[in-house]
């Protein structure tokens, strides 16, 4: 009933390949925005700024690398988890050696370095494609995670082998360490993942993302059109390991505080897999609610027994939680192969015909 | 130009001076070679026959051990507990066929390759829940495996070698002889093949696609528990060795996904060439080449051989 575009004439080009060509589209997200900036910090509740949303929007932002890569250019990736460690590492490097230098700066730039680490990995996928290249990626991932463990340097030497957040500030507000709040940490996340989620929208619309997407389609057909492959993937697996850098360097510096590099392992890498399946490859909304789906349903599902009023033994609560994501797995591919940006879509549609379908 | 000397020459030197040490380290490197050689059997005889991915095997693997043992704490004979274990192996089989296969028939590969991810999940959490997170030790004497060590005084100096492995290289090698012969004389084998070589054609001449996939996911969890029961008796049965399992994903690659012989000489060469990288090169950048050295022979291979050494040739059309 209200979701309807009737009476609303594109009179420009623009206007017709606009991201939201509909009004309603265009108020829905401006409220989801109003939400996030207004709304989530006036709760006013740590858990749910600090261990929800603030890491939702993190790995978000990673869901968006990794979708790059595997949904919009289909190279299947496994190495996600390393180059987020690339960008935390990086970041880590840079704010020790360069202390006085705004750590916002550090954060991107530190993307640039696992961009350059994603080249260097990226290279194989001229010549080998598919889960060959998924095992190709695992090589960088149980690379750079030894590199993380092996090499003292990257961690100034410290002996529990762990990198600590330094305080840093911004405009004399503290924005890292364990004396930052909740809110200002949020804001922050909140801010890089608006900016770079209309950038990587902006570029998978235009004529790069119609590169990957041709590329994904059909490899060698792309490449008769003109498309020059090698350069298209790599630009594909810069772009990606950017944002799984900036998302692993928020990781640590805007979340965790500190970190070990377990926290970068190889099922890191499948976590965020698991989003963008789940959510839909290829598709932006995708990201974000595979992000939703994945990282809160096992903290909503730890609450259930407590609300049912079972006595349940945490570490039995902890498996049943493993066993219902796997069905759950499951039950969603079935249901919608094509992830929950399917449905919706498919919702959406069936609004806009509401109540007359034919 | 020490750094050359160490990285080109000081190895070899070792190797020579201390041949002994040499050869035990080639059958450490052969054994552990043969277990990832096992997992990637898994991987390959659910790839030939269904086109999936099954990233489940690893976690099977530890699944059938954890069954055979969790059952055998029960109080149950050993022998009994192993038929049980397989029962248990067929129930998986049956059911990831109704539940899981059949529902997705048609799908693109990745999206197979997921639902796998979510028989992972589940397998972890259930093994957990029933059998306990705690690490177990896996039942040996029961099962008649032999234990201890045969030393022999040669190579100028003594050479262990443990009777587990032993057993385990005499019933690994029974296991695929078996497989061969299954696949290539019994009707279900040819059938097996027929399946694996065209989906389209082998209904057509009315083979059940649904019977073969049950059968050849039970092959995959019999090739585990077989894996699992060896490789728990090396180390505990746990979840962690869910990590080891990927390493026959290298394997994969040099063998190539459809070849059995492939997987068997594409494990061997990974156990042997992250042994001896790891004995004698490793101490020179910090030791822990293992956990990644597997990957990169596969890279470099890959460069060169993309369809793996005995994989048939991708040929692609527009």
């Amino acid at each position: 009933m209200l979701y309807r575009e009737a009476g609303q004439f594109k009179t420009t080009y623009e206007k017709d390949s606009a991201i939201f060509p509909i009004l309603q589209d265009r108020i829905g997200i401006a409220v989801i925005l109003a939400i996030a900036v207004i709304g989530v910090p006036a709760t006013r509740n740590d858990f749910i700024i600090n261990a929800v949303m603030t890491p939702f929007l993190i790995f978000t932002l990673a869901a968006i690398g990794l979708n790059i890569l595997t949904g919009y250019t289909g190279l299947l990736s496994l190495g996600t988890g390393a180059f987020m460690g690339v960008g935390a590492y990086a970041c880590y490097k840079l704010t020790s050696i360069f202390p006085s230098v705004n750590i916002i700066v550090w954060v991107i730039a530190s993307g640039f370095f696992a961009a350059a680490v994603g080249v260097l990995f990226g290279l194989p996928s001229l010549r080998i494609k598919g889960f060959y290249l998924a095992i190709a990626t695992l090589a960088a991932q149980f690379f750079l995670e030894w590199c993380f463990i092996r090499i003292p340097w990257l961690y100034n030497y410290n002996v529990s082998g762990a990198i600590e957040v330094p305080q840093r500030e911004l405009f004399g507000v503290i924005i890292t360490g364990p004396r930052a709040t909740a809110e200002t940490r949020y804001y922050i996340v909140l801010a890089i993942v608006v900016a770079m989620t209309w950038l990587a929208s902006n570029l998978v619309h235009g004529r790069i993302g119609r590169m990957w997407m041709a590329v994904r389609d059909m490899d060698i057909a792309a490449e008769l059109m003109g498309i020059r492959l090698l350069p298209t993937k790599l630009l594909a697996f810069a772009v990606s390991s950017f944002y799984c850098g900036v998302s692993g360097a928020l990781m640590v510096f805007l979340w965790y505080g500190g970190a070990e590099a377990s926290v970068f392992n190889i099922n890191q890498s499948f976590t965020i897999l698991f989003m963008i399946i789940i959510g839909g490859l290829g598709s932006m909304v995708g990201s974000f609610m595979g992000a939703a789906l994945i990282f809160i349903l096992p903290i909503a599902l730890r609450f259930v027994p407590e609300w049912l009023g079972l006595p349940l033994q945490s570490s039995t609560v902890e498996h049943v939680t493993f066993m219902v994501v796997g069905v759950l797995i499951i039950v969603i591919l079935i249901a919608e192969p094509a992830g929950m940006a399917r449905l919706w879509q498919v919702g959406k549609q069936k609004l806009r015909v509401w109540p007359f379908p034919y | 130009m020490h750094l050359l000397y160490m990285i080109l020459i000081d190895p070899f030197v070792q190797m020579a001076s201390a041949p002994d040490l040499l050869v035990q380290t080639l059958w450490e490197g052969l054994v552990s070679g043969m277990l990832y050689a096992l997992i990637a059997l898994g991987f390959v005889l659910i790839f030939k026959a269904s086109g999936v991915f099954n990233f489940a095997q690893g976690i099977m693997v530890v699944f059938a051990a954890l069954t055979l043992v969790g059952i055998y704490e029960a109080g149950v004979p050993a022998f009994i507990a192993l038929a049980l274990a397989i029962a248990v192996m067929f129930l998986l089989a049956f059911v990831v066929e109704r539940g899981v296969l059949r529902p997705l028939v048609g799908q693109p590969d990745i999206i197979l390759f997921m639902a796998t991810f979510g028989i992972t999940y589940f397998l972890i959490g259930f093994g957990e829940l029933v059998f306990g997170g705690d690490p177990k030790v896996m039942i040996t004497e029961p099962l008649y495996l032999p234990k201890g060590a045969i030393t022999y005084h040669a190579f100028g100096g003594m050479v262990q070698l443990q009777k587990l492995d032993i057993a385990a290289a005499i019933i690994a090698s029974l296991m695929v002889a078996g497989l061969a012969v299954f696949f290539s004389k019994t009707r279900i084998g040819r059938a097996l093949r027929a399946v694996a070589d065209s989906h389209e054609a082998a209904l057509s001449v009315g083979i059940s696609l649904e019977q073969i996939w049950v059968i050849v996911w039970f092959a995959a969890g019999l090739v585990a528990l077989v894996t699992g029961v060896f490789w728990g008796a090396r180390s505990d049965v746990s979840f962690a060795l869910e990590v080891i399992a990927l390493k026959a994903l290298p394997v994969l690659i040099l063998g190539g996904f459809t070849s059995i012989p492939g997987a068997i000489v594409g494990g061997l060469i990974i156990g042997l060439g992250e042994k001896i990288v790891e004995f004698y090169w490793g101490p020179l950048v910090g030791s822990g080449t293992d956990a990644w050295f597997a990957y990169v022979i596969a890279l470099v291979f890959l460069l060169f051989r993309p369809q793996g050494l005995f994989g048939e040739r991708i040929i692609e059309r527009v």
